[in-house]
């Protein structure tokens, strides 16, 4: 049993760190036929990896719902993967392989810490791809998406509103709302709206005045975010507008002037509220707040120890121990029982990731678009990074969720969004190709008379 | 220009419209290889042709190309740094960082290991067994403490918390450095593995003469190697047998004030007697720079407003020079002393001799000394103080310190228990190195102090410890305390080292109620000197 638990270990890291190097290899291949074999031992890790994880937890709990997730999940996984290639042919399979497997390491480490939740994050990460599928379609039949700016603006600040009150009348301790028996994480989705108001603001005029409003919008939804105790989520946002806006103007002193006032608005806040100096304090040394705000990074960093290089052996370790072990802090669970080695390899999934969301949108012609694909792919990678760095002390603390894997509805799913977003961009680019060719074939003479 | 521009941005479009076919295979293969250059490209949809038309149109496109995207790939390295910084951060961690987290006093999981590996043994440095683990008839694991009471409070106890070297050493003991093939062979026949041996730098002989020489006095002795820190002997009475602690538990901590638990060699808190003068003349020398300049006549008494103060045993010394006042240990001339140094000197001299600090090394979990005098205080408690009494409290850790830093030319090692680990066959894993925490006095200083001790034992009240085989020197005290019953009690102090052959040991001995220093502690600092050399 023990023995089976501890080669498992092995297997896990081997499995992540093949699939880490396909996605690393994948454009070595020059042929179709070729990539398509990538792609299936991928999915084929995937698969492997899901079986021995609920195996493990399965023999460890003898309880037959952890079969049937598991079965569960192939189904989903299988239809997943159908549906992408049938429906969406252009479609990324690659990005649609690194969600599923994110995913898995998510439903294997929250199923190990509580079955119900990781049955919950099942239902509720299927019904999101589900209805993700119909993203695409709506990217491309949908063509006023560039005009509706301010639409985009006014939804993030009353949903953000609506998270300060919140907060302030629960001094800080709740960021959610509850819909119908549903929270819903606001910041999530508009995470998604302000991507698309900085798009659509600086896609069409990247004239001062533009940039004035588009900066004062985004410092609107910084400063709700900041004012809500939210602090990873305003962060997310802040660096998400800096990346937009640098590839909007490409003029580098925006950048720069933007970095000075972030840091500015940085010691400001650090100065002005005692729980941004409380994050910082309890960054620079948890062991002394052990009792208060550095009890959660302590007892990460105590899971993250245990692991050590190889982990403790799924259902071997005490995740139990850790606060919030299935959401901010699941990173420190996934290092005790699976190893940092692993942690290292999830790290490599995730800026593999990051680096196929970029290549996408730099393949993607349209401003608007490129510009959209390019902020949530940075809103992505900003907030693996908070979250591991905060986890792991390299940060202070923020408190956000690690996309995909965490436990949480509202965040899985804006994720799984983002990412059918991006599909449903990188699909329009090819008909947009075609569309641009004929377009500029027809004036090409006058140009021509132009030039001359 | 900015027409030109427009123009410029219109070309790669421009050369697709003119040869659809070919330029826009072209283009995409630029593309493709531009990016695939750095990260590889998503589809390639036809296989490329060969380059075929002007180099000067396809550099063109190319460089527009580049320029397009140059924020995608300068976003792209940003983040790829900041993951690489991530990934070689958590390296980092398990190599350095990790030890240290594991060994946290708050960290519960270590126990965990306990389910795989069998607690390793205690040793002392020559190989005495202090404490291993044995296995009672159903299978579970139990503690053996062969020496039973001689080490209770620094090896410690594994039982209702943890204490001594069981604690700060809980890790390695736990930790097994057996070889992979022995721990595969004990993975699959189900044992568990052994786990390290932690040998001490303790030793039996100086432990023993400490232990038997305190005899039955309360308090504790220390004994450290000057020139390493390595702590040689700990000894706190009184005591408990760690064989039986277990069932013993709610005796122990049931009396009200019962203090057996507390380790008095690192946690007593005692007003320092005499042994304060050592500061107070370090802090006459800091001030005046000489102490040639001191002179006073001592009458047995020192009346400041309503309080007088005497010397010990009704003595009257006479005229006193610095040097004379400190062997004699005359309290009335170091009254007047501590009046002409003033508060901020004692303190500021105090503090740098690790009052109101943490001692060095954490580990040994001591309490901090602590001297509090106001600026403002009143005449009499700065007189006290200067002689030791008032308001002051240290340990005898903390005093064996100082000893040891005076030995040292002025310079503190860092003091620690564990000499080395190795595993259970007996094969070294790691060791600690002496390390130096901090030069607490000058060389003169040190030198000018070792005159004035040494001269404690040739003429002083610590003259037991002369026509010894090595050269001691130190300082008693005498610190009064009001007892429970109201009356005064004395407490028996002796901080001081011996050097022979370039040997030396320093140590502090605390002999709670057991009257003037040189009555007790001298004796007993005798017999562990005697013991190291012999």
């Amino acid at each position: 049993m023990l023995i089976v638990t501890q080669l498992a270990k092995y297997l896990f890291i081997i499995l992540l760190l093949l699939f880490s190097l396909r996605d690393y290899t994948y454009f070595r291949y020059r042929t179709e036929e070729k990539r398509r074999k990538a792609e299936g031992r991928q999915l084929f890790d995937i698969y492997v990896f899901d079986i021995l994880g609920f195996g493990i937890i399965f023999m460890n709990t003898w309880d037959m719902k952890v079969a049937l997730l598991l079965a569960g999940i192939f189904i989903y996984m299988a239809f997943t993967s159908v549906f992408y290639k049938v429906l969406y042919p252009k479609a990324s399979i690659l990005l649609v392989n690194n969600m599923l497997m994110l995913l898995s390491v998510g439903f294997v480490m929250i199923a190990r810490i509580n079955l119900t939740q990781a049955i919950k994050q099942f239902i509720i990460a299927a019904a999101g791809t589900a209805l993700a599928l119909l993203v695409p379609v709506i990217v491309r039949k949908v063509k006023i998406l560039q005009r509706l700016t301010w639409l985009y603006a006014v939804i993030g600040l009353l949903a953000l509103g609506a998270v300060f009150a919140l907060a302030t009348i629960s001094g800080g301790a709740k960021l959610s709302i509850e819909v119908g028996g549903i929270t819903i994480q606001f910041s999530e989705i508009v995470k998604i709206t302000l991507v698309f108001f900085l798009a659509s603001k600086l896609a069409r005029d990247t004239s001062r005045g533009s940039v004035v409003v588009a900066t004062v919008v985004a410092f609107m939804h910084v400063g709700l975010l900041v004012l809500s105790r939210d602090l990873g989520t305003a962060a997310v946002f802040y660096i998400a507008y800096l990346a937009v806006l640098l590839a909007a103007t490409r003029k580098a002193h925006y950048t720069a002037i933007g970095i000075l006032g972030g840091g500015a608005a940085a010691a400001a806040a650090y100065f002005l509220f005692s729980h941004v100096r409380l994050r910082v304090q309890a960054w620079r040394d948890p062991f002394s707040l052990y009792d208060g705000a550095g009890y959660q990074i302590v007892h990460g960093l105590f899971a993250i120890g245990a692991g050590g290089w190889f982990g403790t052996g799924l259902c071997q370790g005490s995740p139990g121990t850790i606060p919030v072990a299935v959401k901010d802090e699941i990173f420190a669970a996934i290092c005790e029982e699976f190893g940092t080695v692993f942690g290292i390899c999830l790290i490599l999934v995730c800026m593999s990731m990051f680096i196929l969301i970029v290549n996408m949108s730099m393949q993607i012609r349209r401003r608007f678009y490129k510009l959209i694909s390019l902020g949530l792919g940075v809103e992505y990678a900003f907030q693996v990074f908070l979250t591991i760095g905060g986890v792991t002390k390299f940060i202070p603390l923020t408190g956000i969720t690690l996309p995909l894997v965490s436990y949480g509805g509202s965040s899985v799913v804006s994720t799984i969004f983002m990412l059918a977003i991006i599909q449903g961009l990188y699909i329009l680019r090819e008909d947009e190709e075609d569309e641009l060719t004929r377009a500029v074939a027809s004036q090409v003479p006058s140009d021509r008379g132009q030039e001359h | 220009m900015r027409r030109r521009e427009k123009q410029e941005n219109s070309i790669d479009y421009g050369n697709r419209g003119r040869v659809p076919g070919n330029d826009t295979r072209q283009l995409e293969r630029e593309l493709g290889e531009d990016v695939r250059a750095l990260m590889g490209e998503s589809r390639v949809s036809v296989p490329l042709p060969p380059p075929e038309d002007d180099p000067e149109i396809r550099k063109a496109a190319a460089k527009k190309r580049r320029r397009r995207n140059a924020v995608y790939y300068t976003v792209t390295y940003f983040f790829v740094l900041i993951f690489l910084a991530l990934v070689g951060y958590m390296i980092y961690f398990n190599v350095r960082l990790r030890d240290d987290v594991m060994r946290s006093p708050y960290n519960k999981r270590q126990d965990a290991q306990a389910k795989y590996t069998t607690r390793g043994k205690i040793e002392s440095i020559d190989g005495t067994v202090l404490a291993r683990t044995e296995q009672d008839g159903d299978g579970d694991d139990y503690r053996v403490y062969p020496e039973g009471r001689k080490y209770a409070h620094v090896v410690g106890y594994n039982t209702h918390g943890k204490s001594g070297i069981e604690s700060i050493a809980n890790y390695e003991l736990l930790t097994s450095d057996e070889s992979v093939v022995q721990q595969i062979i004990h993975d699959l026949s189900g044992r568990k593995n052994n786990g390290d041996t932690v040998v001490s730098t303790l030793r039996e002989d100086l432990q023993s003469a400490a232990y038997h020489n305190l005899g039955e006095h309360q308090g504790a002795v220390v004994a450290l190697d000057p020139d390493t820190g390595a702590v040689l002997a700990m000894v706190s009475k009184p005591d408990f047998d760690p064989n039986t602690i277990a069932s013993d538990w709610n005796e122990i901590i049931g009396e009200e004030g019962s203090s057996v638990l507390v380790n008095r060699a690192t946690q007593g808190r005692y007003a320092p007697g005499s042994t304060f003068k050592v500061i107070t003349v370090l802090s006459y020398l800091r001030k005046f720079g000489s102490t040639e300049a001191f002179s006073y006549e001592c009458t047995g008494e020192i009346t400041v407003g309503e309080h007088t103060i005497h010397c010990s045993n009704g003595a009257v010394h006479g005229k006193q020079t610095l040097e004379e006042a400190f062997t004699n240990s005359c309290n009335c001339a170091f009254a007047y002393m501590g009046k002409q140094v003033g508060v901020q000197q004692l303190r500021r001299t105090a503090e740098s001799l690790l009052f109101n600090a943490s001692l060095p090394s954490a580990l040994l979990l001591s309490n901090n000394s602590s001297f509090k005098l106001e600026v403002n205080a009143e005449d009499f408690l700065i007189m006290q103080t200067a002689f030791g009494q008032g308001k002051t409290l240290t340990s005898p850790l903390h005093m064996a310190l100082i000893a040891s830093a005076v030995a040292k030319s002025g310079t503190l090692m860092q003091p620690y228990l564990i000499d080395h680990v190795e595993n259970a066959d007996g094969l070294e894993i790691s060791r600690s190195d002496p390390k130096s925490y901090k030069k607490l006095i000058s060389e003169q200083e040190a030198a000018f102090l070792e005159g004035l001790m040494r001269k404690v034992v040739t003429e002083g009240t610590a003259s037991k410890l002369a026509d010894r085989s090595y050269t001691a020197y130190g300082k008693t005290g005498s610190a009064e305390f009001g007892k429970t019953d109201g009356t005064i009690g004395t407490h028996s102090w002796f901080m001081g080292y011996a050097v022979k052959d370039g040997k030396k040991i320093a140590v502090a001995v605390l002999a709670e109620g057991a009257g003037s220093g040189s009555g007790t502690a001298v004796p007993i600092a005798r017999e562990v000197f005697d013991a190291y050399f012999e």
